[in-house]
């Protein structure tokens, strides 16, 4: 395909597959060898980059993973390496890793430079840990972290976010000298490559190229809506449909290879998160960033902009979706799990038919779905918790943050007049998919909330599940783990429980 | 002027070997891997291969021209394997192909015969087979056998600590290129150019002379590159000779996890005896070490394991016997700290289990017997400038270590489902190459007419900042600003014969030399300088400072560019090369005694830690250290080596753990599965310099590469005392790594309270 972006200063036209790699795209073809490539799988963050979009006459730059964004998905965009950013000067975050031994084998160095801007684009408030979580997704092996916490919090204390709305926030970051002065052009490169690209687009998208006989589509922003709402016309049967890729691009990148690929983009849906009577709706194309800050989530679960922080790092919470993280099937999968235990349910669209099923009989068998051919997934729903509804999850892995689960669970209850009136309970890691725990769910249902209520359910809890040894742990520690986080649920949403009843005793 | 390494890496504008453009025609080369983990070669099948479109050639080991051979230490180490493989990932041919792709999709075409032999991958079944890389080795001092019967505690058990991944973010890689007369340059990720040299030379048959190595900066080391990057060196120049064309080799992460080597898995048993105040009488070990397939640098790791038996404290009477265990596994490496944390862990075991036995608390048994001056180590050398118990008492007093203790006994009575608990790690770790005849290096200084200074030298920069501390002393020495000084590639052209940058040295030796090549040069600059201001002015009279000669104190109207300009003028040499050895060292191992360290770093640390007993998972809080590090000639690296060389120790001790399966294969190997330490997880690390001006090392300024490694082992002792103020029945079983699983199985084992 004929992949049209501006990199840096430059309007750039690149004849690749759609599913070559930006990383691969930045070092190899254009030789810019700032973009580090250290483990091609989105974990190191070695190979970020700022990927901008154009809305309402403005660019919105997010840090993201090269190693993880194909071809297809940069067209029309912004992409900015570290030689973007570098002026005669060392800017503020460059100088500011430099001055505090932020910097050992360099390696990663460009890859924070990239992340440390990007949280400047977009922070609101020069918060610190606001700015260490922009970060989490780079990992060192050098220097302990502890010379760019030192940094960070230099460069929060230096800079004022509050100071600088949102709107003004480029003119504002290239005073500072954060960002080079042709970022104020960025926005007529990009229209100008809109325009060439996209010139041609009927309401109907149609394949920009065709290339060794696989359609490649790439859909833009102006003409999704239409395409969300389906044409049945739409050759969508053998086709892959791509949100962010970061799982897709990890797992099965020879795949990808020889399918037929649509890149999807939400920017123009909206509103993704949507109240419809009792219910909430969220689009499946919404990126884990947006449900974390999500102001009409987080109303009815204050802990999810801390929860969802465990996921996965920031690169890849702007990228990856929720349908990706539903249709991938992981019997792990953190976000189905979260979902389970809100009794959700799935629209899928087929052409101009839909289909209603819940997300507990979505999961058939391992990595097996209820999706046809042709068919995909178009939001996910649930009744919206009531003032009485009590909600946890919880996720343990080897490294607390920004790893794969040993086993997660979520649960929903709702005590009325000292009994269980509704409940939801899930699991990750203990069957061959996210796991709705029917039984232990008909059993607490009418019991009262006690110690021994906790116990029983977490004997029953033993006998739904059936775990497996892996690498994320022995079949007995999921076990054990899973009763103990059925316990955590009860003592985060029931407090008494642990600290007043005979749990104290020990 | 020169700006120094990390505003170019601020910039990306810093070139790695991957970096590096290649010469239009470059082909790249992937090596064809067993896939059984013993086995007999019994035919390779080449043909599919062959023919995919895009292939070059395909080399073995019948077309090496030179010997099969790279090791360092044994013979046994091939290229390629011939007749029998000794692990999953050992080299069998190399594909050469126009891109990496066709190369790695031929490399896959390639089938091989095997015949499976038995495979072996823990070192005790190892040891109990007779399964050994060299004969076991005893260092002793007293005499243990006498000394149990003055004991009034004795303890035995076995203790063990796991592999460990380098996870360097820049990825094993090599590009050769062929030159005129037969002659190859080679760019190396290697932290030893030297062996990587005299390996191809050998490997192709050629004069070193004809082997050209050079190498501008690593993406990290951490010792996987000190042995291990010769094999892909030494691969792509083979490739270059027999294509006549730059080759190129460069391994993707998963790759470099599951075909390299790691740090050496130890088991352990013990037996410790104590009298009744604590104070330790006698000790006895004996360690396994799992090499992995082949000897790579096992038999000197096994030995500085031995020379850190006793770690910080005086033991009177010690008997330390080791065991290098051949399995089939990549062979595993040098990592920092290069077997001394393994020993230390040991021993820090002995003393827990101790302490549990006579009801003490650790920190009693550890600080009672903490060497002094003239404490013997058990292999003949004596401590001096000792600053073992120092370090202990700064870091009690500088910290209030006992408040914090009393506040941590305070909140796990308060708290039934959060535990939390400290522990102290002190350390003496030995500086030198303990191969005496390593412990050289040489410095080639130049200063160019215009007053700008040249330095090459022995040492590969790899984010230890060698480059930035000999750039600190050229600047010091000549008194001028270090922006004149540029500080060039490692290459073998320049230094011949230099050892590997290892064992924390790289600053010490080289800097030593530089300082002599600069001194040189220095000497002759005054000498002019005397002749240009007064008849009756001596050399001794002269000195320089900020970029100007004085005269007896008082400033002349030379300054540095002039002064330059004269010597040039005059014929004055602005050249010097020099050599330095490391004064005093032997060690004689038919008796294993001798002086084998220059000095030794002590230290100390407190780690403190938070066990969530609900869910199994831990938080570690905070490390507190005091460490010597001499008269630091750069704190801002001495403190950047500290904290990133702790944060390695606390993942070698919580979260990194390498899974292999049952035939030998990696099954951790990306970064998904095998997981270090991230922003969330590092701790907060206050650290404390011991002044110690008196420091024998390069401008009093202590080595710093390796020591603090070792903090790092504190973590699993703070774990296990936390785990215990939960689950008083637990005992501990002194295996690391301390992962969520091990730590949660500990909290509920035999845990007889309600929470159960």
């Amino acid at each position: 395909m004929a992949c049209r972006f501006v990199l840096n200063n430059a309007s750039i036209e690149e004849h690749v597959p759609a599913d070559a790699l930006l990383l691969d795209i930045i070092r190899r073809n254009r030789g810019m060898t700032g973009t580090k490539e250290a483990c091609r799988e989105g974990d190191c963050g070695a190979c970020q980059i700022l990927s901008g979009e154009l809305i309402n006459n403005r660019i919105r730059y997010q840090a993201v993973n090269a190693c993880l964004v194909p071809a297809g998905a940069i067209t029309g965009r912004h992409v900015v390496s570290i030689e973007g950013l570098n002026s005669e000067q060392l800017s503020p975050i460059q100088r500011a890793l430099v001055d505090n031994g932020a910097i050992q084998c360099g390696f990663c160095t460009p890859g924070l430079v990239i992340a440390l801007t990007g949280f400047f684009l977009n922070s609101r408030l020069s918060d610190e840990n606001a700015a260490l979580d922009s970060v989490a997704g780079n990992l060192c092996r050098c220097t302990g972290y502890a010379g760019i916490k030192r940094a960070v919090s230099a460069l929060c204390r230096q800079f004022d976010l509050s100071a600088s709305p949102l709107e003004r926030r480029i003119e504002d970051l290239i005073a500072w000298q954060i960002l080079p002065a042709y970022f104020s052009t960025a926005p007529g490169m990009l229209r100008h490559v809109h325009e060439i690209t996209y010139a041609f687009h009927s309401p109907h998208p149609s394949p920009l190229q065709q290339e060794r006989e696989l359609v490649v589509e790439v859909i833009p922003c102006a003409f999704l809506s239409q395409y969300q709402v389906g044409k049945a016309s739409e050759p969508l049967e053998h086709a892959i449909l791509i949100g962010g890729g970061t799982d897709l691009f990890v797992q099965k990148p020879e795949q990808l290879h020889s399918q037929a690929l649509y890149f999807l983009s939400n920017e123009s849906l909206y509103p993704l998160i949507r109240k419809a009577q009792s219910d909430l709706i969220i689009n499946a194309l919404t990126t884990i960033e947006q449900i974390r800050t999500s102001e009409l989530l987080q109303a009815f679960f204050p802990r999810l902009a801390e929860d969802f922080k465990l996921i996965c790092s920031a690169p890849i919470r702007q990228r990856a979706t929720l349908a990706g993280n539903l249709v991938n099937a992981s019997p792990i999968a953190d976000l189905a799990v979260f979902f389970l235990a809100l009794a959700a349910q799935l629209t899928l669209v087929s052409g101009s038919e839909t289909r209603i099923v819940s997300l507990q009989n979505f999961f058939q068998g391992y990595k097996k779905i209820d999706l046809k051919p042709g068919e995909r997934l178009l939001e996910i729903s649930f009744e919206i918790p009531g003032k009485a509804d009590r909600f946890n999850y919880e996720k343990v892995s080897k490294r607390t943050h920004l790893d794969i689960a040993s086993v997660n669970s979520a649960m929903l209850i709702q005590e009325q007049a000292g009994k269980i009136n509704k409940v939801h309970l899930s699991a990750g890691g203990v069957a061959p998919v996210p796991l709705y725990l029917a039984k232990t769910c008909a059993y607490l249902r009418g019991q009262t909330v006690c110690l021994a209520t906790v116990k029983t359910a977490a004997e029953i809890a033993q006998t739904e599940i059936a775990p497996i040894s892996d690498i994320r742990g022995s079949a007995q520690y999921k076990r054990l783990l899973l009763r103990q986080l059925l316990y955590a649920h009860f003592a985060e949403l029931f407090p008494g429980v642990f600290e007043g009843g005979t749990f104290n005793a020990g | 002027m020169q700006v120094n390494d990390s505003e170019l890496h601020a910039q990306g504008a810093s070139t790695f070997t991957d970096d590096i453009p290649t010469p239009q025609g470059t082909l790249h080369a992937f090596p064809v891997v067993s896939t059984v983990a013993h086995g007999r070669i019994l035919n390779i099948k080449l043909d599919a291969a062959t023919a995919y479109p895009g292939v070059v050639r395909i080399l073995s080991a019948r077309d090496i021209p030179g010997i099969n051979n790279i090791g360092n230490i044994e013979a046994e180490e091939v290229l390629l394997a011939e007749q029998a493989v000794m692990y999953q990932g050992q080299p069998i041919a190399l594909v050469i192909a126009e891109t990496e792709t066709i190369a790695r999709q031929a490399a896959a075409l390639v089938e091989i015969g095997y015949q499976e032999l038995p495979a072996v991958f823990d070192a005790r079944t190892a040891h109990a087979q007779g399964l050994h890389i060299m004969p076991p080795r005893i260092f002793s001092l007293g005499d243990t056998d006498k000394a149990w019967q003055d004991c009034d505690y004795i303890v035995e058990g076995s203790a063990g600590s796991g592999a460990q991944e380098h996870v360097y973010l820049e990825t094993q890689t090599a590009l050769a290129y062929p030159l005129e007369n037969n002659g190859l340059k080679l760019f190396s990720a290697t932290q030893s150019p030297g062996l990587v040299q005299r390996a191809c030379a050998r490997v192709l048959n050629c004069p070193m002379h004809r082997v050209e190595v050079d190498v501008l900066r690593l993406g990290g080391g951490f010792g996987g590159k000190e042995e291990q990057a010769t094999l892909w060196a030494a691969l792509a120049a083979l490739g270059a000779v027999k294509t006549k064309k730059p080759v190129k080799i460069k391994l993707n992460r998963d790759e470099d996890m599951r075909l390299t080597g790691k740090r050496h898995p130890y088991d352990a048993d013990f037996k410790i005896g104590l009298d009744q105040c604590g104070k330790i009488l006698a000790y006895q070990v004996e360690f396994f070490q799992n090499a992995g397939a082949l000897a790579d640098l096992s038999p000197a790791i096994l030995e500085r394991t031995l020379f850190h038996t006793s770690n910080s404290y005086y033991i009177p009477n010690v008997r330390a016997t080791a065991n290098s265990c051949r399995t089939h596994l990549p062979p595993n490496t040098a990592f920092r700290g290069f077997g001394g944390p393994q020993a230390m862990f040991i021993l820090e075991s002995a003393i827990f289990k101790a302490a549990q036995a006579m009801h003490l608390d650790p920190a009693v048994i550890q600080q009672k017997n903490l060497l002094k001056d003239g404490d013997y180590f058990p292999y003949g050398m004596t401590a001096q400038q000792c600053m073992a118990e120092s370090s202990w008492q700064a870091l009690q007093s500088r910290y209030l270590i006992q408040d914090r203790q009393h506040a941590i006994d305070a909140y796990n009575a308060r708290h039934p489902l959060s535990k939390k608990a400290l522990a102290l790690m002190p350390i003496c770790f030995g500086i030198s190459f303990t191969a005496t005849f390593l412990n050289q290096a040489d410095a080639l200084v130049h200063i160019y007419t215009d007053g700008s200074v040249s330095v090459s030298m022995g040492a590969v920069e790899m984010g230890q900042g060698v480059k930035e501390k000999i750039r600190k002393i050229a600047a010091l020495t000549f008194a001028i600003d270090e922006a004149r000084v540029k500080v060039e590639s490692t290459n073998t052209t320049r230094i011949a014969n230099m050892s590997p940058t290892a064992a924390s040295v790289g600053a010490d030796l080289n800097g030593a030399a530089t300082l002599l090549a600069c001194t040189q040069i220095l000497q002759n600059l005054k000498t002019l300088a005397a002749k240009l201001l007064a008849d009756d002015a001596k050399p001794e009279h002269i000195t320089l400072k900020q970029e100007k000669v004085y005269l007896n104190g008082e400033a002349t109207d030379i300054e540095w560019g002039k002064l330059i300009s004269q010597a040039y003028l005059s014929r004055t040499p602005l050249s010097a090369h020099a050599h330095y050895a490391s004064p005093g060292l032997f060690f004689d191992r038919s008796r294993e005694q001798g002086k084998p360290f220059a000095y030794h770093v002590y230290g100390c640390a407190s780690v403190e830690v938070t066990v969530d007993c609900l869910r199994g998972i831990y938080s570690i809080d905070r490390v507190s250290i005091v460490h010597d590090a001499g008269k630091s000639l750069a704190p801002m690296i001495d403190r950047g080596q500290i904290e990133g060389g702790v944060v390695q120790g606390l993942g070698w001790m919580t979260m990194e753990e390498i899974i292999y399966d049952q035939q030998g294969r990696l099954k951790t190997d990306n970064l998904t599965r095998y997981k270090i330490p991230d922003f969330y997880f590092a701790p907060e690390i206050e650290i404390e310099f011991l002044a110690d001006e008196e420091s024998p090392a390069v401008m009093q300024s202590k080595a710093v590469g390796e020591p603090p490694f070792m903090y790092g082992i504190g973590a699993y002792f703070a774990l296990i005392k936390a785990i215990q103020a939960f689950n008083p029945n637990w005992q501990a079983d002194f295996c690391a790594p301390m992962t969520p699983e091990k730590v949660l199985s500990a909290l509920y084992e035999k845990n007889e309270s309600p929470f159960n």
